[in-house]
């Protein structure tokens, strides 16, 4: 479980995350929402060490992030920012491989060639594993990012805008990536996302921000009302069913 | 292994450039002109593989392939010190001080320099590495122009003890210096050893390292003293050269295409081995030391440079 506790960042006088408590339950998916500037990303980057708290802290199974050690918290959780360009020739298996770097520190083993192995098999990614980054479109360099974070093996995954640049393919494609990583694997899916509609259908709990601090969380049919989603975002949500999924038909 | 090649041909190649420089034209008098051959010789190979490394890591802790440790400042200060040497002790200090005493005065300031600098960076938490570069380029710029204008008030005869100063030169490297930097070096490259494994994931940037465990502010703030170190003993010992770093790097990238920091640290200190004992011969034969090598080097250096930006450009 990854506890939130009271946590405030502010940039200047600006408070960005302001005293935000939360906990996060295990082997779910949770869906960060919120409109532009709402301190999704920061809370992210803070739960995952990136950037340090003003205030507060973050633990993790009971463990404090900002006492333990970098390297211990690198099994442990894992987090994928939201621009990857990288500059250097890598192929999609080299970059995979980086994700076994918290356990064999440069130096693969066997037992590591398996866990690449299956990252790339679980990302869909054999065809293409010897090719360069630079070579491949946005949406197979981003399924190659989470494909590291997968070798990773990682109890927790933490993704800023996972769909951001891709198709609805692409997109429907890495939903269900993590719908099977947290019901297969029973692992703790953490997300920043925008489309609230694949918040709707995907997650198991959606946690709303709004100028820095939490509005309202709780499950998908908590959160999924017009009445909630009009006082996160400001303006009329009217919410559809459609298949026994929640819709939100905001865009007129 | 084509990368094992590759090193094999780069060994090959530093050989017969070595050879090449203690060789050509010797003469009868082996006994006088072969040890002074292998200390120039001894000093080049040094000044090279340091040069190269440290460019090497400035580069990967910076994520930028066009960048020299020398935007820090350090050669400036080098020029700063020897300029105020020369202006308040007259140019007499330069040649009548003992080189030891130099040596030791010019590597003091720049390393103190360098920590102090990164002391200001540091004391507040989570400062982008660009503002180092930033504040080292201003500093560096200062330090520029209060040269000039020690220079400017000098003896004009006194100057043309600092201008010699002002090239990186090979000749009249003092054998007790040369023992000094080699043990620093050693010091600072055994320390460095611990960080090795860590440089691959800092090439990928600050959050992915993070992210995979490395301590970040505790390993760069290592490497950029160590960066620091080198830089300072390669001045110190030779003059200014660190535009040659940012030169052979680029050759070793280009060469291997890797992105395994074990592969091109060997590559590109192999690389600047070449280069320097090539232009050294250059400029002891063909132009007969109608020239420096350092001129050489910013020549080539200079135009492979624009080519680098060219070709960054339209990719």
């Amino acid at each position: 479980m990854v506890e939130v506790k009271s946590i405030s960042k502010s940039y200047g006088l600006k408070a960005v995350v302001d005293d935000v408590s939360v906990s996060i339950q295990k082997g779910k998916i949770t869906s960060f929402i919120g409109p532009n500037g709402a301190g999704k990303s920061t809370l992210l980057s803070i739960i995952s060490r990136l950037m340090n708290a003003d205030t507060g802290e973050v633990l993790i199974d009971g463990q404090k992030v900002n006492e333990t050690k970098s390297r211990e918290l690198a099994k442990k959780i894992a987090i994928l920012k939201q621009s990857n360009h990288l500059s250097l020739r890598l192929s999609v298996r080299d970059l995979v491989s980086f994700g076994r770097f918290p356990y064999s520190q440069g130096k693969l083993t066997k037992e590591d060639q398996v866990y690449i192995d299956e990252a790339i098999r679980y990302m869909e990614l054999e065809d293409m594993q010897d090719r360069y980054l630079d070579q491949l479109s946005g949406g197979q360099k981003q399924r190659a990012f989470i494909a590291m974070t997968i070798a990773q093996d990682t109890d927790y995954i933490l993704l800023d805008e996972p769909l951001n640049n891709l198709d609805m393919k692409h997109s429907v494609q890495i939903m269900k990536v993590l719908r099977r990583l947290a019901n297969e694997l029973g692992k703790t899916v953490l997300i920043v996302i925008h489309d609230i509609n694949f918040a709707s259908v995907y997650s198991d709990y959606i946690v709303a921000l709004k100028d820095g601090k939490i509005e309202a969380q709780g499950t998908v049919n908590d959160i999924m009302t017009s009445l909630v989603l009009k006082q996160v975002y400001g303006m009329e949500m009217p919410i559809q069913e459609i298949n026994n999924q929640k819709i939100c038909v905001y865009f007129s | 292994m084509r990368e094992k090649g590759k090193l094999i041909l780069l060994i090959v190649l530093a050989a017969v450039s070595i050879t090449g420089f203690m060789f050509i034209e010797l003469g009868a008098n082996w006994d006088y002109a072969l040890p002074r051959r292998a200390e120039k010789m001894a000093a080049i190979v040094l000044t090279g593989t340091v040069i190269a490394i440290a460019t090497l890591l400035f580069q990967t802790i910076t994520n930028n392939r066009i960048l020299t440790p020398s935007i820090i400042g350090l050669d400036s200060l080098y020029m700063l010190v020897q300029t105020t040497l020369v202006f308040f002790l007259g140019s007499t200090s330069l040649t009548v001080m003992n080189k030891q005493v130099n040596f030791a005065i010019s590597l003091g300031f720049m390393i103190v320099f360098a920590l102090v600098l990164y002391r200001i960076l540091f004391k507040r938490e989570g400062q982008n590495i660009y503002f180092l570069l930033l504040l080292g380029l201003i500093v560096g710029t200062f330090f520029g122009s209060f040269t000039s204008f020690m220079q400017v008030l000098i003896d004009p005869n006194e100057f043309q003890i600092i201008l010699d100063r002002m090239f990186a030169s090979f000749n009249n490297i003092q054998t007790d210096v040369l023992v000094m930097a080699s043990v620093i070096t050693a010091v600072v490259l055994l320390y460095m050893m611990k960080f090795v494994k860590y440089l691959d994931v800092l090439s990928l940037g600050k959050e992915t390292a993070v992210n995979l465990g490395v301590d970040y502010d505790y390993t760069v703030k290592r490497l950029l003293v160590i960066v620091a170190v080198l830089i300072s003993v390669a001045t110190a010992l030779v003059g200014p050269i660190t535009f040659l770093g940012l030169l052979v790097v680029n050759v070793a990238y280009e060469m291997f295409k890797t992105y395994k920091h074990s592969v091109l640290i060997f590559a590109s200190a192999l690389v600047s081995i070449v280069a320097l004992s090539a232009g050294q011969v250059l400029v002891e034969h063909v132009f007969t030391f109608s020239t420096q090598l350092s001129v050489i080097i910013n020549f080539v250096g200079g135009i492979y440079f624009i080519y680098l930006l060219l070709r960054e450009s339209k990719s």
